[in-house]
């Protein structure tokens, strides 16, 4: 009996693996299939699968446990992944995940127009980005102009954009980050290619500590991450604040876009219309260090345009 | 006589039984085993080539030319700074922990084999055990400052992520290195110091020559691990996608620059499709590193 108690073993393991494989079929199924009917708005039930962007993904969480602990919801289950937003956006548009988070219009990502013609965006939050350097530069203020320079390797020394006598070093993100994009887009105008020497992560805390702690960095990093051991830089005079952001003065920041693939169903749209809803604007997207959609008083679309 | 046939009987059908699930059921793990590599191999390898031949990129081109800029009008697919970085930053991690791999293996087997084999091998295979995202962290905040301090500049570089490495690829070396040594035949050892060899004698002159295809296995196995290891060395290398001059430049290797982007490219993009190409690559050099390890144990036996 003994002797064969392993072997037992294995064989289940062997069989629960198979069936685990099996059962997350069966969820995709089921997913797929809540997805087109749409239950009745009496009993919501349904499996929310969110997956993309990570620098959407702490509020899509925090939000998501929120929203199950609701009583009418308790029948839904929201789960989310990180994965970048290009992993977002095509799963979404693949119909693996019900929503996509992404830091970008997916026309910028997707290649395929008609794939980007099915999905649906959802703007939940706006978060901004500011550039950032050492504290020793002593610059506090760069314009469009100098930040073009100094990204694209022109000005290599600090005293050349008023500062000291001290080489410039660039920690960027790689050339297919959301974050980089916006910075390129409405800080620089332009796209830029790396520069030999120049640094680059992929993470925000490890952004933070590079600039910091190496003499002579320049970076850029969303308002929540900035703090005192950093100096955040001026843009064209105008401070990186959440007020100069939402009346339009301060024009680096992007939308975060949650994608569904057509119509949501009715379980997807309660959880986009909870996200939206007062409760999670007014305390966790400020919370966590995004702008709510609610004091935005510019709106942006696809090519840059803003509108009052 | 009939007494004793019987029970032998029913234990004889049992063992028929048994040995008939067991060959059944290690007959489906393997096909099991087999049809997951054949298609993670072909998965790997249909993304990585459709980058040449659905987008057009040609080999050479892809596989010499110095400029990366994917989103950049128009578009350079040039992967060599990153196969450079992967190279340089794998063999000299070889380089450092192969001699330290060996000194402790010689440590735990020839010199002092009770204490070493208690105390330094439990604290070489705890090495291992640390998650790779620690040991960037801890590249992060003391070698790239202490590179800094000494030699000016940034600290991020090949040299602060073959640190980072040599030390991940040491219980591999390590341990790989001992199981060798120890595997060689007393006889050998006690010849040599009948002969009248002091013991760095016979380490040197007998041990190492005897073992050396099987050492070999072991800095080939760890160069094998340092090729693929992506997390810690993206953390301290800097991925600036250009082909290093100096040790203490920002570099990238192929797999910092797949983890970088491949979350941020939608599948099917040309961009996306460039990053499959070079973990085809990585795929190809673990094949190559596997055939290395063959063809030493070969050498090993005769």
């Amino acid at each position: 009996m003994f002797k064969k108690l392993p072997f037992i073993l294995m064989t289940l393991t062997f069989v629960l693996v198979l069936a685990a494989c099996g059962s997350k079929n069966d969820a995709g199924t089921e997913g797929a299939a809540s997805n087109g009917s749409g239950e009745a708005a009496t009993e919501l039930s349904g499996n929310i699968l969110a997956v993309g962007s990570t620098a959407l993904l702490p509020l899509v969480e925090q939000a998501g446990q929120k929203f199950m602990a609701v009583d009418e919801y308790k029948n839904v289950t929201v789960q989310v992944q990180g994965g970048g937003s290009g992993t977002g956006l095509t799963q979404v548009s693949d119909g693996q995940a019900t929503i996509g988070n992404s830091d970008v219009f997916a026309e910028e990502k997707l290649e395929d127009e008609a794939k980007v013609k099915e999905l649906v965006d959802h703007q939940v939050a706006v978060v901004a980005m500011a550039p950032v350097s050492n504290k020793d530069t002593g610059v506090e203020d760069l314009t469009k102009q100098q930040l073009i320079d100094i990204f694209s390797g022109k000005v290599t020394n600090w005293k050349d954009v008023g500062g000291a006598d001290q080489a410039i070093v660039i920690v960027n993100r790689p050339s297919s980050s959301g974050t980089r994009a916006t910075f390129e887009k409405y800080a620089l105008g332009e796209k830029m290619g790396d520069i030999q020497g120049s640094i680059q992560e992929d993470s925000s805390g490890n952004v933070r500590k590079l600039v910091a702690e190496t003499p002579g960095a320049i970076g850029y990093l969303a308002l929540s991450y900035l703090d005192d051991s950093l100096t955040v830089l001026k843009y064209e005079g105008v401070e990186a604040t959440v007020e100069n952001v939402e009346a339009g003065t301060y024009p680096v920041w992007a939308y975060e876009h949650m994608y569904t693939k057509g119509t949501p169903d009715a379980a997807t749209q309660a959880f986009l219309d909870y996200i939206l809803s007062d409760e999670i604007q007014q305390n966790d997207v400020t919370e966590l260090g995004y702008i709510p959609m609610s004091g935005m008083k510019v709106k942006r679309d696809v090519a840059g345009n803003v509108v009052q | 006589m009939n007494n004793k046939l019987k029970p032998r009987r029913p234990l004889k059908e049992k063992h028929y039984w048994e040995e008939w699930t067991g060959r059944i059921y290690t007959s489906i793990c393997v096909v099991f085993l087999i049809v997951v590599m054949f298609s993670i191999v072909y998965f790997v390898a249909s993304k990585g080539l459709s980058t040449f031949f659905q987008n057009g990129i040609s080999i050479s081109e892809f596989l010499g030319g110095k400029t990366w800029n994917p989103t950049g009008e128009p578009a350079f697919y040039g992967a060599l700074p990153f196969i450079t970085g992967s190279f340089i930053t794998t063999l000299l991690a070889a380089l450092i922990a192969s001699p330290l791999g060996l000194c402790a293996a010689l440590f735990m087997t020839e010199i002092v084999p009770g204490k070493g084999k208690k105390i330094l091998q439990p604290a070489i295979e705890l090495l291992s055990g640390i998650p790779s995202v620690v040991y960037g962290f801890i590249g992060l905040s003391v070698i790239v400052p202490l590179l800094r301090s000494i030699f000016g500049g940034t600290g991020v570089g090949i040299a602060a992520g073959c640190l980072v490495l040599a030390v991940m690829i040491l219980p591999t070396v390590t341990s790989i290195m001992a199981d060798a040594l120890s595997a060689l035949p007393k006889g050998l050892r006690e010849s040599s110091y009948a002969l009248g060899a002091t013991r760095w004698q016979t380490i040197y002159r007998v041990i190492i020559p005897t073992t050396l295809p099987a050492l070999l296995t072991g800095v080939v196995l760890g160069m094998a691990r340092a090729f693929g290891e992506a997390l810690a060395v993206q953390m301290v290398i800097g991925n600036a996608p250009h082909v290093p001059t100096s040790l203490l430049e920002s570099a990238s290797t192929l797999t910092s620059v797949i983890t970088l982007s491949m979350g941020n490219t939608t599948m099917g993009s040309v961009h996306n499709n460039a990053l499959w190409s070079m973990a085809l690559v990585l795929l190809v050099m673990t094949f190559v590193f596997v055939i290395l390890v063959r063809l030493l144990e070969r050498r090993n036996r005769v």
